[in-house]
């Protein structure tokens, strides 16, 4: 059983590594894709060659990291067979296809016409060149939109049922997957998140280029491209942030139990904009929860549901069977030690469907489906020894969540005086404290993606399907020493590969635009 | 509803066609393992030019066929992957290090300088080549592995495909797995030159030209030994069958029998070969003849594809399992469910529209270049 654990902290490790260093990248080619067709689309209309030399620059920008994008994302759709292969199997028949049908839909899409947009500018006509500059922007956000399906599924899974007889899931209505409201406000979440990014990344280095005093008319209307995009998307991303912590609290309240170290919830609960975590507290004691916290009063109640006075669950009030349902209403459901039992009533229940399936027994297999039906529900919790082990690391998913939610607060404020400024008042651009504003922000909008994913990633922790499927359910057969081996090539490898990215940017920056 | 049996032959169908193009397309692979030799600066950077233009559709195609099999054949994706670890892991390691390499090579501030990014080339040239057709070799000479449903109750223990110990070095030090390795680089690297020969706009009585034409001499002809060597192999390797639902049973011959029962596949087999062959014997003879490409390309295709057809087709194990014959994968026991298959057959209908683009950007980017 130890080296069971081992092996998944290293397999859900390597996972993290892999998907946070994809994040890096993937961001940057969401927005400046799309920053970059804008800036094609007047170059093509206005034919000026600054607009030209401005597309130019950006995309190399792009291109450069593109490739790194690329390489760490086709690690990630293998590892879910390499180092999660159960899971593979359990859910492959509803996974499996949004990840086809991103390769057939967006990755086509994006590595054909992104030929054209770096080689074909002598080669095809300013029409087709900006066309395929935008259906490379189209295909980077199919790409998001299916795999962000994926995420959702797993996090809200929906439009299946359970087949005792292939003991996996199978997809019944492909729609409920494709719509589910998770996935949606998933989609655009991450994908105007990248606007952010990028918006932050344009206007960062043209705060660069002025604070160097070069190309001031080249860095002035790259800000207000950049200020733009970046300011329809972080107002995008609140929204369907808002929209996401509904979900949350719908679907995966722990997770949100979590991000705010709640315990104990109730009605009109207050939200925490500032605190530090006790580290004695656990679930069945009474330390209390903060050793310092500022609150917001009603402000998780209007989060969680958009209702000041309505019911919040916290981690010890589900881990008793205290939740709301997906109407926002409170209800009680069965306490974790009674899901526990269930799912391994569950697991039992299949055990037996198995046999009387191998005798050809129809009636007992009829009988024992009925039961596998009316536990399924639980049927995760039937890994789980204890009801512990299905709370989440509070302390990252409450740190991480406020550092997101403070960085977007401030990205707000960012882009109203990058904007305010770029029309209104250029003359705050020759300032060294708004020069070095714009370039610092550049980390801090990194730090804020970052911390998204790992509140939502970490916060669903123990699951890898929401209820059905723990991680430690869904590894592969190797030993930990191989997975850690991985660990550290891949470690390795993404850091030199990130080191030389960082380089040939630095010097792409410096370089400046071509004459 | 379609029948779900027809679904799962559609979807091999497409595996196979995705198969086909993948080994087609390691052409671009094929040339990278060129990239080392003695060349002037001028013919490294045309060759970098033209393959540059191509390595994505490579890539992408490989991440697609990774999908597809996932979608409509996730037994395969668990316990492949999973089991045949490192095999994998270094297949993917070598295309990361494609992945940057095009891009970053000639930039400044590399850190590494463009002979490393060069050598990360001629890496995944050799290294993806030879473990995709181990890969792949795996499908008719074997595995070791187990599948077993029932272990994911097993709290403790939950995997069900469990693999040998080795987790895939055994395969890549199988020799029969690496005679079709070495095969598929050799294949890669005759593509390549012929690509190059067909692709790079200089005249057919140039260095460089000429080089291509020696490359495709001495390469083709390595290929041709070790394709007769597989092709001796595989007709004389025993396979596992499902007769009628039952149990899997070892066959002997079951490729050269699947060969007789499937005149498609024995004529694409045929046929392909004998389309390689004139790709390189005609460029061997010719030195004028630069459209070796498109009769070794459509040639490979038609092999690849009849391979996946013996290898699936006829009620064969294309995954068998040397340590378990009832393990051994199916497209029948191995596959989604009809609904899945189903709803991805429609999505599939995009592919020609997909191929239309890519042909019409392909020709559009490559009119100009050989003016």
């Amino acid at each position: 059983m130890n080296d069971l654990i081992t092996v998944v902290d290293w397999s859900r490790w390597q996972f993290a590594l892999t998907a946070m260093y994809h994040w890096l990248f993937v961001p940057l080619t969401l927005g400046i894709a799309v920053i970059i067709a804008v800036m094609e689309t007047v170059y093509y209309r206005t034919r000026s060659p600054k607009w030209l030399r401005m597309t130019k620059f950006w995309m190399t920008l792009f291109g450069i990291n593109f490739a790194m994008g690329v390489a760490t994302g086709i690690i990630l759709e293998f590892e879910f067979g390499t180092n999660w292969s159960n899971y593979s199997w359990f859910v492959g028949d509803i996974f499996g296809a949004p990840l086809a049908i991103e390769g057939l839909l967006a990755f086509f899409m994006e590595s054909t016409f992104i030929a054209v947009m770096f080689f074909g500018w002598k080669k095809v006509s300013p029409g087709f060149h900006l066309a395929a500059t935008w259906l490379t922007a189209i295909g980077a956000s199919l790409s998001a939109l299916w795999i962000l399906i994926a995420n959702g599924w797993m996090q809200y899974p929906v439009g299946m049922r359970f087949d005792p007889e292939q003991m996996r899931n199978v997809m019944d209505n492909f729609w409920a997957v494709v719509l589910s409201p998770v996935a949606i406000h998933k989609f655009f979440h991450a994908v105007l998140s990248g606007w952010v990014l990028s918006g932050v990344f344009v206007v960062g280095v043209s705060c660069w280029l002025l604070m160097r005093k070069r190309e001031r008319d080249f860095a002035i209307s790259s800000i207000k491209v950049g200020a733009w995009i970046g300011t329809i998307g972080i107002l995008g991303t609140l929204w369907t942030g808002d929209s996401s912590a509904v979900d949350v609290a719908r679907v995966q309240p722990m997770k949100l139990a979590a991000m705010e170290g709640l315990y104990n919830g109730g009605r009109s609960q207050s939200l925490v904009a500032f605190g530090i975590l006790n580290p004695d507290k656990r679930y069945d004691n009474d330390a209390d929860p903060f050793l310092f916290k500022i609150d917001i009063p009603y402000g998780l109640s209007i989060l969680a549901n958009h209702d000041p006075h309505s019911f919040v669950p916290g981690i010890t009030d589900l881990i008793n069977g205290m939740t709301i349902d997906e109407q926002g209403d409170t209800v009680r459901t069965g306490s974790y030690a009674e899901r526990i039992a269930s799912g391994l009533e569950a697991h039992n229940a299949l055990r037996l469907y198995d046999a009387a399936l191998a005798s050809g027994d129809k009636e007992a297999q009829q009988r024992l489906r009925n039961d596998i039906d009316a536990h399924f529900a639980d049927f995760g919790y039937g890994y789980l020894t204890d009801p512990s082990e299905a709370i989440p690391p509070v302390a990252m998913t409450f740190y991480t969540f406020r550092i997101m939610v403070c960085a977007g607060g401030y990205l707000l404020l960012f882009f109203v005086v990058a904007l305010f400024a770029v029309y209104r008042k250029e003359k705050w651009f020759d300032s060294r404290l708004i020069q070095w504003g714009g370039l610092l922000t550049i980390p801090v909008v990194w730090i804020c993606s970052e911390c998204g994913w790992i509140t939502a990633e970490v916060g669903r922790q123990p699951w890898i399907i929401q209820d059905l499927m723990p991680t430690r359910a869904a590894i592969s057969d190797i030993s930990a020493s191989t997975v850690q081996t991985t660990f550290w090539m891949f470690a390795a490898v993404f850091t030199a590969l990130l080191a030389a990215e960082a380089c040939i940017m630095l010097k792409q920056i410096s370089k400046g635009p071509e004459k | 509803m379609i029948d779900t049996a027809l679904l799962q032959d559609y979807w091999w169908l497409l595996i196979s066609v995705l198969g086909a193009v993948l080994v087609f397309l390691l052409f671009v692979q094929g040339g990278q393992t060129m990239l080392l030799d003695r060349l002037t600066d001028s013919d490294r950077s045309n060759m970098i030019h033209s393959l540059g233009h191509k390595w994505e559709l490579t890539f992408t195609t490989l991440v697609v066929f990774g999908g597809a099999f996932f979608a409509a054949f996730p037994l395969f994706y668990s316990t492949s992957f999973g089991g045949a670890y490192w095999l994998w892991m270094l297949i993917l390691f070598s295309f990361v290090l494609q992945a940057v390499s095009y891009e970053f090579r000639s930039k400044p501030g590399n850190l590494f300088g463009t002979r490393t990014y060069d050598t990360f080339l001629f890496i995944n040239g050799c290294l993806g080549c030879i473990l995709l057709g181990v890969a792949v070799a795996m499908f008719f000479f074997g595995a070791e592995f187990t599948v077993t449903k029932t272990r994911i109750l097993d709290a403790g223990s939950p995997v069900i495909s469990v693999w040998a110990p080795t987790h895939g070095f055994e395969a890549i030090f199988n020799w029969r797995n690496l005679v079709l390795g070495f095969t598929v680089l050799f294949l890669a690297r005759t593509l390549g030159a012929l690509y190059l020969r067909n692709n790079v706009a200089l005249p057919a009585d140039s260095d460089f030209q000429g080089r291509m034409r020696f490359q495709v001499l001495v390469n083709g002809t390595v290929f041709a030994v070790l394709f007769i060597a597989f092709a001796i192999l595989l007709l004389t390797s025993p396979g596992i069958r499902t007769f009628y639902e039952g149990e899997p049973q070892s066959v002997p011959y079951a490729y050269l029998q699947n060969f007789l029962a499937l005149p498609a596949a024995a004529v694409a087999f045929l046929v392909g070969t004998v389309a390689v062959l004139y790709g390189i014997i005609r460029t061997i003879l010719s030195a004028t003849f630069r459209s070796g490409i498109w009769a070794a390309g459509i040639g490979t295709i038609l092999v690849v594809m009849s391979l996946f057809w013996v290898a699936g087709y006829n009620d064969t194990a294309y995954y068998p399992s040397l340590l378990d014959t009832a393990s051994s994968l199916t497209i029948r026991n191995s596959s989604s469910t009809q609904f899945t298959l189903q709803v991805m057959s429609w999505v599939s209908l995009i592919v020609p529209f997909v191929i239309a683009y890519i042909a019409y950007v392909w020709r559009a980017m490559d009119r100009r270049t050989s003016c």
